[in-house]
């Protein structure tokens, strides 16, 4: 069955339906991971958002629990060259079957280096998929579709109040869509987690007398995201705090920097960032379409770390405010765990 | 941390000779290296005893030996040129190992050299394989149950311990060279006994068989600073127990999920850092077990690798490049990655595509040495394919190794599943075969423990093909691109429709169904690429953009496979590198990883795809180049000349009708007799009574051949009618079979010209040293030659010119003389560079690639300023090199039919000098003194006594069986007589198994007595010893036994080029 993709500024690409039948709109963006899709696109970070793997073929190995970074799928639709319906070696239910199970709109034999190589020739843009509609009027659609810019986000994304682990010191983790790896992460690294939604406020996160505070990744315009910005400047100095991804963008705004959109944004598990106090290159997991400007650094704020793609700012460290974020995703799943050990170090900061 | 400048000069190890397991891939990262360590700034001396090679060009490093890779010879070089460091890493196992043993020798510290990339520390812990499982338990890293074995008796106890199956490996060998899957005690003794001998230490690993779990192979490379980085990880279809260099591969990996991946990905980095790999690329091989989770690391090698070509021309990261330049002390972030210009080399590829590698094996010469496919690599060449899907980039895998043998047609889809348990080199022709015929994915994984993804995809591509109309007319466009989406080619859909595939490429493109091309960027297009590299794929936008300046299309010569080995790669490579100075862009297309030709670097624009009509015709139209060369690649593009010309691409240099000329025995006979040239009689029949005719009227002896073959292929002697039915028998020859007399007793001459078509240059003549008879890329030969007179010199000189302006060449013309009694013989004539083209370049200093390229671009003969005369003050042999240490079993004689896998040259200011390089060079070192072992044939006996004089007189004993002893006894020499092996023990071969035997000469007779003599043959393969087959190569070693390699020596190439 055959299905159009369309991107705001009117290129029109055609593909086939390989998941559930339908439309959807958003905002168009593109991983380059090679694996992991099911990961993904259970990120709630893409909510909004249309997500094109540039990968070959996804679809190879099925579907598992252990490949669930939520218990559903965020991004408005999935493209990709070929999605594939193998059960898994562990028999599990191929993926093109899950996402229709799931309600998804997905295509196939789409040319999605074509789309990789528009969005970064022309920057990020709405977009749509149909498997029911005719190129115009779903470009009628997309045109009318509100963009992601100013929006918040973060509270619909949030997943339901939860704790992991039962030993170490307590962390409030403020859940802005925050990915089951991170919790798993803190946890794993020896810490108690209590996840609170999005929407929190300062006084009710010291309420809770956490030994550390910690503020997950999640979707949207980090800017729009108000209540979280001003639950981190309640805590800032207070107890020592950790940022991932949007949470690294609250830690910036609560400093006095500001964020900006990123061309077409970095989505992919193969960024190298570089560690300011020793040179190192960490191979890292990104997904964000927005990040810290530089231009303005505050006394006392340091970047601590700075992709080698395009020179933004990958980390920041507020030390006398005990407070340390990161852009990127030390829990990656998917992609490789070089920065895994940032959770050990917040740990090590909390317990000092 | 930028360059080191304590270091001044850098000496490179290449790899030596291609040999089974270590082709032209070094030669593409020795190439790169030297750049490399040129363009920073560094005096590169370099080592290689390979002269088909683009590294050991005379302007690839400041000082270049082409001398024999040992201690002796490395030495003797140290000491002329005072290098600072060695750079071991980038020429395989050989450098390896000869860094180890220099610095055994104690040659490093007395010289103060350090080694760079890897020290003997790292070597030793990846290669032995004791220290390595221990080093990798301290670390956590999961390793295989093993013991060690370095005596049968330990062999024995340790599989009482371990249970069957067991894997042996022995240390410190190539490619599994020597190793074997034992599943029985009996097993063991045969297969423990060959691993024990292979290893110079006689050090053999026994593992736990983990025979059925996945391969998976990861490529890192680390800085210094403690960066790594995964370059790419290769998926193996072939499950453990089928070596990694025979398997086929896929990047990026298809069936693992990110558990899986990061698991392998953090064990990999873990092992590189356990090991102590400090600077530089490695590559580490790990077997998974899909049902249980449980992973093993099998082997590291510490330096770059034939799966290391592969990751860097399946991702576009060089690897070698950047190794070399970590070696000198940058780290990762500091270099650029060449593709995109704005973004680091510490950053790992991602792929848009899939590339898949399939090996190319030579069983079609090789026959009797034919055995099911396992742990010891056998393949001879792989080839390169990318492609949107899976499915499109193995079909166009599997059409781009130019198969010469058909597939041996199973009976039933239950022969071919019986037939798929054990593994064979054709094991996917079979599965597709099986696939077309109903078997289902889950038959062909039961079969062959192939994933079930990659079989799910086999059969899809197999029934594409039969749902497709038989009939070429009722494909339409829309059909047509499904087909090729789905990965058939035009070969494919010419099989199904019954059709040719020159006549399904014109009905697709008068379809209007063409490929476009896509970049191979190591970003998955997220930065603009600036580095013109491309393969093609069907419906989708091209990213090919007009050049701005004519253009030549360089054809390359596909898989490396005997017949057609590197030799031609540095031909074409020449060829672009000309084109470029000549003010052409020069466009590339080939599908050989291994090669200095599939290197981005090397031409204006490369396209990764099969030199097949299908590709190369589509890559022409749309590139509309001002020619196509056709002539540097051997066989594989030259059959291509004709159907492009007739398809309205210009071919350069000779034309196809004048190719015809000479490759039409019909037309070249007539011309032959035009020019008054002398030929041995020959005829063309088919079928066994109008060949038995022919070789009547020809007379016995007989060479007999099928029309248009590569390196001999099914090329024998017969020297009756019996032997020319068994001969037909056993070759089954489809079409004319070409019925030559025999020239017997007379010497091959070998010449390489150049022509304008008016005006000939003679660029060498080559004498062999083996006697017509035996296949000349097996043959040593030399030059200038020794043993002609001047005026037979000038006879073959005038006859070559005379065939080339009567042929009207336009660029290189080789021709292949027999010289009896002071008469040549035309044998035959190849309007092509034959596989003596580098050789003759580098043994005589003239660029003779560049100046036919020039020739076929227009310019004369007299535009070039060639050397008038013969300059040579020198003598240089090219020695070929047998794979027949891989293939104990195999009776190692030489005959019409080549085998050799490649070849290394001697120069010295006498033959004998060289010719003693040349044989170290080839490892068959002669020795210096001990026991000399002499059979011959009753032909070869009248040459016997003299031979064994000579041998006496440089200071050996002689020992040899019944008739050839009392020959020379009778000619009052002493002589021991030791038992045939008929006569039993203990005989011959139990006297060189116990290593009493320096060197072995044993000529086969045509008939009788046949197995004793290969019994003989083998023994000295398997006991490492020179064994020589024929008389006159005898006759060259006796002269060269005295020679003392530390006094020999060491030549560089500039120190003879002139002009």
């Amino acid at each position: 069955m055959s299905a159009v993709i369309v991107l705001e500024d009117g290129l029109v690409l055609p593909a086939r339906a390989a998941g559930a039948r339908g439309t959807a709109l958003g905002e168009m963006v593109f991983t380059t991971g090679m694996i992991g899709y099911q990961e993904a696109v259970t990120d709630p970070s893409y909510m909004g958002q249309i997500l094109t793997f540039s990968a070959p073929m996804i679809g190879n190995y099925g579907t598992g629990d252990r490949c669930l970074e939520s218990p559903r799928v965020w991004p408005e639709a999935v493209i990709a060259t070929r999605i594939g319906d193998s059960p898994g070696v562990a028999g599990g239910t191929g993926f093109r079957s899950w996402l229709i199970a799931q309600g998804v709109v997905a295509v196939e034999d789409a040319d999605t280096r074509r789309l990789v190589r528009h969005l970064r020739d022309n920057g990020a843009m709405r977009g749509g998929v149909s498997t029911e509609m005719g190129a115009e009027e779903l470009l009628a659609l997309v045109r009318e579709h509100p963009s992601l810019d100013g929006r918040d986000l973060a509270s619909e994304a949030a997943g339901v109040a939860r704790t992991l682990g039962d030993d170490g010191p307590r962390i409030v983790a403020v859940d802005c869509g925050m990915k089951e790896g991170i919790l798993r992460g803190l946890a794993g690294a020896g810490m108690r987690v209590e996840v609170v939604p999005a929407g929190i406020t300062a006084d009710e996160i010291l309420a809770l007398g956490p030994d550390g505070v910690f503020i997950s990744n999640g979707p949207g315009d980090p800017a729009a995201v108000t209540p979280v910005i001003e639950a981190v400047r309640g805590v800032l100095g207070q107890v020592p705090l950790f940022g991932i991804c949007l949470g690294h963008q609250m830690l910036a705004h609560a400093l006095g920097l500001r964020t900006e959109k990123l061309p077409f944004g970095h989505r992919g598990a193969n960024h190298p960032v570089q560690r300011a106090e020793d040179g190192v290159v960490e191979i890292t997991v990104q997904n964000h379409g927005y990040a810290v400007a530089a231009d303005s650094l505050p006394d006392g704020v340091q970047v601590t770390r700075t992709s080698l793609f395009d020179g933004s700012v990958e980390g920041l460290a507020a030390p006398e405010l005990l407070a340390a974020s990161v852009q990127y995703h030390p829990e990656a799943r998917p992609g490789p765990h070089d920065a895994a050990y940032l959770f050990r170090s917040f740990r090590d900061r909390v317990v000092a | 941390m930028p360059a080191r400048t304590d270091l001044k000069t850098i000496m490179v190890l290449g790899s030596g000779p291609i040999i089974i397991g270590q082709a032209g891939e070094f030669d593409y990262s020795g190439t790169q290296g030297c750049r490399a360590l040129r363009d920073e700034g560094y005096r590169v001396v370099l080592v290689n005893s390979n002269p088909a090679t683009i590294m050991t060009d005379p302007g690839v490093a400041d000082r270049t030996y082409i001398e024999p890779l040992d201690v002796a010879s490395a030495e003797s070089i140290i000491i002329r040129e005072r290098p600072d460091a060695i750079l071991p890493t980038l020429g395989g196992q050989t450098a390896l190992n000869l860094a180890i043993d220099l610095a055994k020798a104690g040659v490093l510290a007395r010289h103060g050299v350090e080694l760079i990339g890897a020290d003997v520390d790292v070597i030793e812990c990846a290669e032995d394989r004791d220290l390595f499982k221990k080093r990798m338990r301290e670390v956590g890293v999961p390793v295989l149950d093993s013991r060690i074995a370095t005596t049968l008796d330990e062999a024995r106890a340790a599989a009482l311990e371990l249970g069957y199956p067991i894997i042996l490996r022995p240390a410190f060998t190539l490619g599994g060279e020597g190793g074997g899957v034992a599943l029985t005690p009996d097993d063991l003794e045969v297969v423990a006994t060959n691993a024990l001998a292979a290893s110079p230490i006689s050090q053999v690993l026994m593992e736990r068989s983990v025979t059925g779990w996945d391969e998976i192979e990861l490529e890192v490379v680390r800085d210094r600073n403690d960066n790594a980085v995964i370059v790419c990880t290769i998926e193996n279809l072939d499950p453990m127990g089928v070596h990694t260099g025979d398997s086929v591969t896929v990047a990026p990996a298809m069936t693992l999920d990110d558990h899986e991946q990061q698991m392998l990905r953090d064990a990999a980095i873990q092992v590189v850092r356990a090991v102590g790999v400090e600077t530089g690329g490695a590559n580490v091989q790990f077997a998974l077990n899909r049902a249980t989770g449980d992973m093993v690391v099998i082997e590291m090698n510490p330096r770059v690798s034939r799966s290391s070509a592969l990751a860097s021309k399946a991702t576009g990261f060089p690897i070698a490049r950047i190794a070399a330049r970590l070696a000198i002390g940058y780290t990762l972030d500091e270099l650029p990655n060449d593709i995109t210009a704005v973004t680091p080399a510490s950053f790992e590829p991602t792929l848009d595509y899939v590339a898949v590698k399939v090996p190319r094996f030579a069983f079609e010469k090789l026959t009797e040495a034919r055995v099911p496919l396992s742990t010891f690599m056998q393949s001879v060449g792989e080839v390169l394919a990318l492609g949107r899907t899976f499915g499109e980039a193995f079909g166009k895998a599997m059409s781009a190794r130019e198969l010469d043998a058909r597939l041996d047609e199973p009976t039933s889809v239950a022969d071919a599943l019986e037939r798929l348990e054990k593994p064979s080199w054709d094991r996917f022709d079979l599965m597709l075969w099986a696939a077309r015929r109903g078997a289902s994915a889950e038959d062909l994984h039961a079969a062959t423990g192939v994933h079930r993804w990659f079989t799910h995809e086999i059969v899809a591509l197999a029934q594409a093909g039969e749902d497709l109309p038989d009939s070429l007319d009722a494909i339409d466009a829309d059909l047509m691109l499904e087909a090729r989406r789905t990965g058939l080619t035009d070969r494919d859909i010419a099989a199904r429709t019954q059709t040719t595939e020159v006549e399904v490429g014109d009905h697709r493109r008068a379809l209007g169904v063409r490929p476009s091309y896509r970049q191979v960027d190591t970003c998955a297009a997220e930065f603009a690429a600036v580095t013109p590299y491309f393969y093609g794929t069907y419906g989708t936008e091209g990213e090919v953009t007009p050049l701005g300046k004519p253009s030549v299309v360089v054809l390359g010569s596909g898989p490396n496979r005997i017949g057609q080995g590197i030799e031609f790669d540095y031909c074409c490579v020449h060829a672009a590198m000309t084109a470029q100075d000549l003010g052409y862009a020069a466009i590339m297309i080939n599908c050989n990883p291994e090669t200095v030709s599939t290197d981005h670097g090397v031409s204006d624009r490369l396209y990764m795809e099969p030199v097949t009509i299908d590709a190369v015709l589509d890559i022409c139209e749309a590139e509309r180049p001002v020619g196509v060369i056709a002539q540097l690649g051997g066989q594989t593009p030259l059959r291509l000349a004709r159907p492009l010309s007739e398809r309205g691409i210009p071919v350069l240099g000779t034309s196809p009708d004048q190719i015809d000329m000479a490759e039409d025995r019909g037309r070249f006979g007539a011309l032959l007799g035009d020019l008054g040239l002398k030929a041995p009689p020959w005829a063309m029949a088919e079928g066994e009574a109008d060949l038995l005719a022919a070789a009547e009227q020809v007379g016995y002896p007989a060479l007999v051949r099928p029309s248009y073959v590569l390196g001999g292929r099914a090329m024998a002697i017969v020297s009756g009618p019996d032997e020319l039915k068994a001969w037909l028998v056993k070759e089954r020859p489809h079409g004319l079979v070409m019925v030559d007399r025999f020239l017997a007793g007379a010497v091959e001459i070998d010449v390489d010209a150049l022509s304008d078509g008016d005006d000939t240059w003679i660029a060498g003549v080559m004498e062999h040293v083996e006697e017509a008879g035996v296949h000349s890329g097996d043959s040593a030969c030399v030059l200038p030659p020794q043993g002609m007179t001047p005026e037979s010199v000038a006879d073959v000189r005038r006859q070559a010119a005379m065939l080339a302006e009567a042929i009207g060449v336009r660029g290189l013309l080789n021709v292949q003389f027999a010289l009896r009694d002071g008469t040549a013989y035309v044998i035959e004539a190849n309007p092509r560079a034959s596989r003596t083209v580098p050789f003759v370049a580098k043994a005589t200093g003239v660029p003779i690639v560049h100046h036919a390229v020039r020739l076929m671009l227009g310019e004369r003969i007299a535009d070039l300023g060639l050397p008038v005369g013969n300059p040579m003050t020198h003598v240089a042999v090219k020695e070929a090199v047998l794979p027949f240490a891989r293939f104990p079993w195999a009776d190692p004689v030489l005959g019409p039919e080549m085998r050799s896998t490649g070849e290394v040259m001697g120069i010295g200011d006498t033959f004998t000098e060289a010719f003693a390089k040349a044989q170290r060079g080839a490892r068959q070192a002669l020795p210096r003194s001990g026991t000399v072992f002499l059979s011959v044939r009753d032909e070869d006996k009248p040459k016997l006594a003299a031979l064994a004089a000579r041998i006496i007189e440089a200071g050996f004993d002689i020992v040899a069986t019944g008739g050839s002893a009392r020959i020379i006894a009778a000619a009052g020499l002493p002589v021991r007589e030791v038992n045939k092996v008929a006569d039993g023990p203990p005989h011959v071969a139990d006297l060189i198994l116990g290593g009493e035997v320096a060197m072995v000469v044993c000529t086969p007779s045509g008939r009788g007595d046949r197995a004793d003599g290969a019994t003989i043959r083998r023994a000295a393969v398997r006991a490492g010893v020179p064994c020589i087959t024929t008389m006159e190569a005898a006759d060259a070693a006796s002269q060269s036994l005295g020679v003392d390699p530390a006094r020999v020596v060491p030549v560089a190439l500039q120190d003879l080029v002139t002009s």
